[in-house]
């Protein structure tokens, strides 16, 4: 390569380093430096350097607890919804539909996810399903401000988010192999485990990795339909920065947080590599 | 579709508009029927240059913010504001004052005014994010017309930093066809972990729920004794699976039955009594919190003409009486009141018995800033 294109090629990705210099490194490194400093007499901030507020980190032991529940029965509840639609609009329909199912996917995510969960405030209230199980026989039940409310909103909010990169992966799969299996006699739900299913996991892992991140800072659903009784260390978050006003312990929490992704995505990438790299998961 | 989920339908936006040519309904009605007028101030937020221009320019600019609470002023004050003065009033809502300290603590909130609650005023002073009111400005402010009560918090060190806006209180309201009449704490939260199980709701506010907590053992509601606030931390974390929901916005449970009784403040209480008559409202008689909110300015108003305009255009005793008939919560100022309707001011939610107010108690500063009493609130939640 000659110097002018590498300095071309330097050019052209100087907008997008300094983009994530400015609104992902910089940031960070605030929240760090806050880490280590303390609460003000009136709330707030004062600098300073100590590990005080790390060391402080297990009275929001019940925070990460929730959220490290919640957000993997929410990825696993939503990957047994999303893998069959996926499969379905990859798979078995037709190409005159498939346009209109996948914008009927899509569509939810053009409305607000605030307007879209307090929908669920009516459907999951007094007067919405649980009236309507009545006439069934089963009589008072609670289903708002319950964990499984939170879990409804998680599932209903995230669904689109994994059902995509499987239906990507499974786009994708080579029909070719499955006609072969077929023509040496394989059964179609072995070819499914041995083909499809092997083929598809790097969408799986993606749109598992996509949504398991994002529940990770979840606090809006929890806050929601929770009515304050869930709480997430998102919800931990927004109230050490906007109730205590305790910002270095918010930071440290911030920290712990980022820090336990940081695990997770790192696990991530190490079983991707074992299905055969991220470029086949075709979003990553 | 039929035209009557429309707005307004073409035939009638037609006709209004004749009319407002022919100068038969002021421009103000022409733009609150068409919904011309809403529609403007959205875009006027957006593009400056659409804003409505003063026929006498005072160089108050085009626009100021104000950060308030929910359901606290007639919108209509707003529009006839912004036809006297050119000046659109851009409404920013609030939960807390801990969440209003924490926005003006880091800076560039961009607000003009804001309406803190009597025990934040100190704070704000001591954090210099607001300077004292130049009345020299505020023609309308005639502090003899104040109860002292409600609008000495606003004095700091013999300054004047904030002038009253509303008081009130923080008491229960309950659905009496579910619960008879609570008015004690001690009901209320002995109830709420017994026979009215996942139908008790608290706020998602330290100050009132471990004000209240206290208040049950007859502490003090603003106590930062640690022997006390572990009374109040064990009440409300055995009451807490009982609970319906820890949130400040009830009305909607309230309101379609879910919950039967909350804590509640003046305003929220007597609009759903005016609603629904079943719905009462009563103070504790252990005691509780009794408040005053003020306007203040703070040190970084980007527009600090047109907030000292708004604020005494808003101390109008003519217009605060149409304040106070569309949010119901009480006026300090005695100028108001004489032009208030007699139910009004005989009303036992808003004006209640001097006797019963006896009890209640103002917030302290200490209670906001508290650490200890944050912390307590983050274990009740997160439990």
């Amino acid at each position: 390569m000659s110097t002018s294109s590498k300095r071309a090629k330097a050019l052209l990705l100087t907008p997008a380093g300094l983009w994530y210099g400015a609104m992902l490194v910089l940031p960070l490194i605030v929240v760090l430096i806050f880490s280590f400093g303390s609460r003000s007499a009136v709330g707030g901030y004062a600098p300073g350097f100590s590990l005080e507020q790390y060391a402080n980190l297990p009275a929001r032991f019940a925070a990460f607890r929730n959220t490290l529940t919640l957000a993997p029965i929410g990825t696993i509840a939503s990957l047994i919804i999303a893998y069959p639609l996926a499969y379905f609009l990859a798979v078995k329909v037709s190409a005159k539909w498939k346009t209109l199912l996948l914008v009927l996917v899509i569509v939810p995510f053009w409305t607000s996810i605030l307007i879209r969960s307090y929908a669920w405030i009516f459907l999951l209230g007094g007067k919405g399903i649980p009236q309507l199980l009545e006439v069934f026989g089963i009589e008072g039940l609670r289903l708002i401000n319950t964990p499984f409310a939170v879990l409804v909103g998680i599932v209903y909010g995230y669904l689109p988010l994994m059902v995509f990169p499987i239906y990507v992966a499974l786009e994708k799969l080579d029909k070719r192999l499955l006609e072969a299996a077929a023509d040496l006699g394989t059964p179609p739900w072995r070819a499914f485990c041995q083909i499809t299913l092997p083929l598809s996991m790097p969408g799986v892992l993606t749109g598992s990795m996509l949504v398991f991140i994002l529940l990770m800072g979840e606090f809006l659903i929890p806050a929601i339909l929770g009515g304050g009784k869930v709480f997430f260390v998102g919800n931990a978050l927004v109230d050490l920065f906007l109730q205590s006003r305790n910002w270095a312990f918010g930071s440290a929490v911030a920290v712990a947080l980022v820090a336990l992704m940081l695990v997770v995505v790192g696990l991530y990438t190490r079983i991707l590599k074992r299905f055969g790299g991220a470029s086949d998961a075709g979003l990553m | 579709m039929t035209q009557d989920d429309q707005p307004i339908s073409r035939k009638k936006f037609m006709e209004e508009f004749r009319r407002f040519e022919k100068g038969s309904v002021s421009r103000r009605h022409f733009l609150g029927v068409t919904g011309l007028g809403t529609a403007m101030a959205v875009m006027g937020g957006a593009m400056p240059s659409l804003l409505p221009r003063a026929a006498r320019a005072q160089d108050l600019g085009d626009r100021v913010a104000l950060a308030t609470w929910p359901n606290y002023h007639d919108p209509d004050n707003f529009d006839i504001f912004a036809e006297k003065t050119g000046v659109y009033t851009q409404v920013n809502v609030f939960g807390s004052n801990e969440e209003m300290l924490a926005k003006l603590q880091a800076g560039g909130s961009g607000w003009d005014v804001f309406v803190p609650t009597n025990y934040a005023i100190s704070t704000y002073v001591a954090a210099d994010l607001i300077e004292p009111l130049d009345l020299t400005k505020l023609p309308n402010y005639d502090a003899a017309a104040f109860e002292k009560r409600f609008s000495d918090a606003g004095m700091v060190d013999g300054k004047l930093y904030a002038v009253p806006k509303n008081w009130g209180t923080t008491g229960i309201a309950f659905n009496s066809e579910h619960t008879g009449k609570v008015d004690s704490w001690k009901t209320f939260f002995d109830g709420a972990r017994d026979k009215w199980s996942g139908r008790a709701m608290v706020h998602d506010y330290q100050l009132t729920t471990i004000g209240n907590a206290l208040v049950y053992f007859g502490h003090s509601f603003n106590s930062v004794d640690p022997a006390e606030l572990a009374d109040a931390e064990k009440l409300l974390i055995d009451v807490k699976p009982h609970l319906y929901a820890i949130a400040s916005d009830y009305q909607p449970a309230m309101r379609n039955g879910d919950a039967w009784l909350t804590m509640c403040w003046t305003g929220d209480g007597k609009q759903m009594n005016t609603d629904m008559p079943e719905i009462g409202f009563e103070l504790g008689k252990e005691g509780g919190e009794i408040w005053s909110d003020f306007y203040a300015i703070p040190k970084d108003a980007p527009h600090r003409e047109a907030a000292y305009a708004l604020i005494n255009f808003l101390l109008d005793p003519e217009v605060d009486k149409r304040e106070a008939l569309a949010h119901g919560y009480p006026v300090a100022d005695e100028r108001v009141n004489a032009l208030l309707p007699e139910e009004l001011l005989n009303d036992p939610i808003l004006y209640p018995a001097a006797e019963k107010l006896s009890a209640l108690e103002f917030g302290a500063a200490a209670t906001l800033t508290d650490p200890n009493r944050a912390e307590l609130m983050a274990r009740f939640k997160s439990a």
